[in-house]
């Protein structure tokens, strides 16, 4: 093979006291797709920080193209030919895709932006994408997918040779995500290295030639992929073996605890009707931008919406607001966990009972110690780690935000949770602990509503399925009859029903 | 330890240390510095009171004007405010004086209440625009800040409103003195109304279901609707409570000028604003606190007092408030990316 794209060497970082990386080696070849895996805090993202030039090793060996490179700032990372595409998007809005991509190194002549010059730069690089994105639309009329190849356009237009994807498919459908793959294939055709994060394992075998995995800052393992199997990787990920990441449940459904029926949104997009028994874990498939989360935040009070019934409980709640449906004992995790969930700048115990003021006052009076007992005990039944219950959210991982957010749930005495994308964006182990508590739940006489974009995670949690295809929900499927490729069937529009014979299902 | 982690470790604890007691740390060096260049005037009794009296009106504002940016608002209106709630609360106390002569109590009592209903009233019209229109409060308030003016200026005629009851000067300007050893404390009025409003906010802010939800408010909007908080009711009540300080604020200082004055007070939202934020208010809401106003407040006030006091041209006065106030803004920047760091 040829010389590696990028070798790094032997990398150290600590942060005071902790150790983010020890002696982490990482290898890329052109046209190669590495792929680094590890869960939240292994390690991944400040072994990228240091790449880019974020924040500087303390020890260790980079080079690039076979020349030592140190970059002390992403934009000199950048230049030289190592383009990283975060999560979270870094595009300006209200700008057309060809600015965007050209932006901080505009084709110009004398100040003057050479527009027409972007233009044809920029549609002869979605040309090499094999996409179509029209160089004159404004961002913000794009979708997630299309966005991404704002990135990725930019990325090319610098003419990186190594492109860091840092969770790629997160906020893809299925389908997006295959059109993505065979951006990143096209790329590979043109040696471009790519170093590929994701937590999503079943994307790893289709994409990945390699994989490094991290645990605690240190490399764990650097294989082929053909070499490894999904249970190993997380194995190693997680350092000890999680045998059922799904808790098995039997669930004896109780009563119909939560009923809508012919929820109609002003303008048409989302109608849905929906029934929730005590006991049952119901999971909302569809694609990203199906309407899911409109018909969640629809019901729950938060956006305007028409409906025949909204029963709680055999509790007629209409019309719907959030303080009226929380008092029936209906809680909604939020998706959006940093803009909407919680307020990052308040404390845990502040966050777990904004929503139960009563029970931690009289006449309006706060009682801080029975703030204090009521969060420390919400604490303790989610196990959340924290330092104390009054430590800011900002200061916690993803995964005990998210725990938080579930707690308040709880603190509300919810009896039927409303959970949209419970476990996006947090790692492997803090996953597991949520499924666990989610079925814990259910035992205990919940009702609860799943939302997710991973079709594993439904397939291994729930009792009976709905899938959401532009803003329609299906009927009610109980979870033996239908499987992954009839739920692609119904969330694409394919079939109108997509009923299976348990002994077909895959 | 190295040079350097001694350095760093050094500021860290100067920036925690400055999130406790920031602003009170703040005032003291302001009190260090004038009172060192000048301590017979500066550090008499008598200029301190009268400092202490004239922050009293800002300070006053500035516990509503606390409510308001906690809740991630702000209200520019409120200087406006003060000279309308001043014009109309003389004005009824010259009107009740006509029709009831001899009695001073009574007009001086009614002018008040008007005075305060004014501010209540223009705090509901801010927070009902801003919460029903869905408007940015900065422009619904730059808006009042005219109208307010306006209708101050039309109803007094743009004259000043005087011949006031025989007493309501008072309020404002005077003071007890208290003698102690050989020198005399002074000791304004106006204290009176200031503290126990301090004390009254400062509970409400912190050990109320109301004040609990104003932070949520301003910390994460969406949260708190999320949380079942009636976000639109919490913004009005602290528009109207920020009106309402102001109202306040206005009769107390047409007392100290004893004259309604309707082109008085103009910028003064300005300098009510830098009170909270000096005090430690972020304007992106969600942090601020009453002690951190009164004691902003105080700090631009001795500022102003020690800059005549020692001299400096009111010009010079002007650009070193700037500089304070972005000062305080920036080290409280530092001490929160320090925070989010550990």
């Amino acid at each position: 093979m040829a010389e590696p794209l990028l070798r790094m060497n032997n990398i150290h970082k600590a942060f005071g006291a902790t150790k983010a990386l020890s002696g982490v080696n990482l290898e890329v070849y052109p046209g190669q797709v590495h792929i680094l895996a590890g869960e939240n805090g292994a390690g991944k993202s400040t072994l990228m920080k240091v790449l880019t030039g974020v924040h500087p090793a303390d020890e260790g060996k980079i080079l690039f193209l076979g020349r030592p490179f140190y970059a002390s700032h992403p934009k000199e990372a950048l230049q030289n030919g190592i383009a990283m595409i975060y999560q979270e998007f870094n595009l300006a809005l209200h700008l057309p895709v060809h600015a965007n991509v050209f932006l901080g190194h505009e084709k110009s002549g004398h100040g003057v932006i050479q527009f027409q010059h972007q233009r044809d730069a920029t549609r002869e690089i979605f040309r090499r994408l094999d996409s179509d994105v029209d160089p004159n639309a404004l961002v913000s009329r794009l979708g997630v997918a299309q966005r991404q190849l704002v990135e990725i356009a930019r990325a090319l237009s610098v003419d990186a040779k190594l492109i860091i994807m840092d969770e790629p498919t997160a906020a893809l459908s299925d389908k997006e995500t295959q059109k993505l793959f065979e951006v990143i294939r096209a790329l590979q055709q043109q040696d471009v290295g790519i170093i590929y994060i994701s937590h999503y394992l079943e994307e790893f075998g289709e994409i990945g030639d390699m994989i490094s995995v991290l645990r605690d800052g240190e490399l764990v393992s650097c294989v082929p992929m053909s070499d490894v199997t999904p249970d190993l990787i997380i194995q190693q990920m997680v350092g000890r073996k999680i045998e059922d990441l799904y808790p098995k449940h039997e669930h004896v459904l109780g009563d119909v605890v939560f009923t809508v029926e012919d929820l109609k949104s002003p303008n048409g997009t989302v109608q849905a009707s929906l029934e929730v028994c005590s006991k049952e874990i119901v999971g909302v498939a569809g694609l990203v931008g199906a309407g899911r989360t409109e018909m969640l935040r629809a019901l729950f009070g938060l956006d305007p919406a028409e409906m025949k019934l909204l029963q709680v409980l055999g509790v007629m709640v209409l019309p719907p607001s959030p303080r009226r449906l929380m008092r029936c004992g209906v809680g909604l995790l939020s998706e959006d966990r940093a803009g909407e969930g919680l307020a990052q700048g308040l404390s845990i115990a502040a966050n777990m009972t904004l929503s139960i003021p009563e029970k931690i006052s009289r006449f309006g009076f706060l009682s801080f110690s029975r703030q204090r007992e009521l969060a420390d005990s919400l604490i303790k039944k989610v196990g959340i780690k924290a330092s104390s219950s009054a430590q800011r959210i900002n200061q916690l991982s993803g995964g005990n935000q998210q725990k938080v957010a579930l707690a308040r749930l709880l603190g509300a005495d919810a009896k039927v949770l409303l959970l949209d994308e419970p476990t996006r964006g947090i790692d492997v182990g803090s996953k597991a602990e949520i499924y666990k508590l989610v079925t814990a739940l259910a035992g205990e006489g919940k009702g609860i509503v799943m939302v997710s974009s991973y079709l594993p995670e439904l397939f291994g949690m729930c009792d009976s399925l709905y899938v959401m295809a532009r803003g329609r929900l299906s009927r009610k499927y109980r979870i033996d009859e239908i499987d992954a490729d009839g739920v692609m069937a119904l969330a694409t529009g394919i079939a109108a029903d997509a009923s299976v014979t348990p002994s077909v299902r895959g | 330890m190295d040079q350097k982690s001694w350095w760093d470790h050094a500021v860290s604890r100067m920036l925690w240390l400055s999130g406790k007691v920031g602003p009170l740390f703040a005032l003291f060096v302001v009190l260090l510095i004038f009172g060192s260049i000048s301590p017979d005037k500066f550090f008499s009794t008598l200029n301190l009171g009268n400092v202490v009296g004239q922050t009293a009106v800002i300070a006053i504002a500035a516990i509503g004007m606390t409510f308001v940016i906690i809740s991630a608002g702000i209200d520019l209106s409120v200087g406006s405010l003060v000279a309308l709630a001043g014009v109309y609360a003389t004005m009824t106390m010259v009107k009740v004086a006509e029709m009831m002569p001899g009695h001073i109590l009574i007009p001086i009592a009614a002018g008040i209440v008007v005075g305060l209903l004014t501010g209540a009233l223009c705090g509901l019209i801010n927070g009902a625009v801003i919460t029903m229109g869905r408007l940015p409060p900065f422009i619904v308030t730059l808006g009042m800040l005219e109208i307010l003016r306006g209708t101050a200026l039309q109803s007094a005629d743009g004259l000043p409103i005087t011949r006031l009851p025989r007493g309501f000067s008072q309020i404002g300007n005077a003071m007890w003195t208290i003698p102690v050893g050989n020198t005399v404390i002074y000791l304004p009025y106006a204290l009176l109304i200031l503290i126990p409003l301090a004390i009254l906010a400062w509970f409400l802010l912190k050990y109320t279901v109301f004040g609990m939800q104003v932070y949520a408010v301003g910390s994460n909007e969406q949260t708190a609707r999320l949380c079942g908080v009636n976000v639109t009711k919490v913004k009005i009540l602290v528009y109207i409570i920020g009106g309402i300080t102001a109202g306040l604020a206005g009769i107390l200082h047409a007392s100290r000028l004893n004259s309604g004055q309707p082109s008085e007070a103009v910028g003064m939202e300005l300098d009510i604003i830098a009170a909270v934020v000096v005090g430690g208010g972020s304007l992106m809401g969600g942090e601020g606190s009453i002690l951190g106003s009164v004691v902003g407040a105080l700090i631009i006030r001795f500022l102003r007092n020690g800059c005549v006091v020692v001299g400096v041209s009111p010009f010079v006065q002007r650009i070193i408030i700037g500089l304070i106030i972005i000062a305080a803004v920036f080290i409280d920047q530092l001490r929160r990316r320090k925070l989010s760091e550990e």
